[in-house]
């Protein structure tokens, strides 16, 4: 069991966590019944995304991808170490993650101010009384 | 990466993420949302990718929470769930 622990969960920590925290989102968008509960569950969704990402960039004992001006006075002098790319995370994942959070604001927005719509329509955010109105105004006409 | 400083924060991801989908309350559940948000940054800064830190601070953890709280101003508080 200790072996085990020491094995499977604590160098995968990150995975085990946004497993975890994927399927709460996905939890919350399916069950929840109202909106902004649902918008809440999605943005916790999308961020276990980011850290799955964002998980592959790190590598053990390398810094921010910062080359400071100490490193670069060396590299200069001709020392190679400076500039090895094992003293630094790999910003590549960062940078496509650095998009996926503006857009995923972006969106939040539009859902947001959806949801505004929603509730000037119908006087509710839950899920269920929406669809009830809905199907009355369908049988209506 | 410290590695107990990365643990303890991953442990109050998931209980930060799980009261903010389970308090009735739809304000309390938005602020615990962005104290999510400070606490994945946290997270970032630890992996060593500073700029999303930076990003998920302002954007993530301060708009996306000012955007909920405009919504729920304008709507409705309490929720059944």
């Amino acid at each position: 069991m200790t072996s085990s622990f020491h094995d499977w969960i604590v160098p995968h920590f990150n995975a085990w966590v946004y497993v975890i925290i994927m399927m709460t989102g996905l939890w919350a968008v399916i069950a929840k019944n109202n909106l902004i509960k649902k918008l809440i569950g999605l943005s916790l969704f999308q961020t276990s995304i980011l850290l799955l990402y964002v998980s592959l960039g790190v590598k053990e004992g390398a810094g921010i991808p910062i080359i400071d001006h100490e490193a670069a006075a060396l590299a200069m002098s001709g020392s190679d170490d400076a500039l090895n790319p094992d003293r630094f995370a790999n910003p590549l994942p960062h940078v496509l993650m650095l998009t996926a959070i503006v857009v995923g604001v972006a969106t939040l927005g539009v859902a947001l101010a959806l949801c505004q719509t929603i509730y000037r329509d119908f006087g509710t955010l839950e899920e269920d009384e929406v669809l009830e109105q809905m199907k009355t105004l369908h049988d209506d006409v | 990466m410290i590695v107990p400083f990365d643990i303890l924060i991953l442990i109050f991801l998931v209980v930060a993420a799980v009261i903010s989908l389970c308090v009735k309350d739809l304000l309390a559940a938005t602020m615990v949302f962005g104290a999510y948000g400070f606490l994945i940054c946290l997270l970032w800064a630890t992996m060593g990718a500073v700029d999303v830190a930076f990003t998920e601070a302002t954007v993530g953890a301060g708009v996306s929470t000012v955007l909920f709280v405009a919504t729920i101003l304008n709507t409705r508080r309490k929720s059944t769930d």
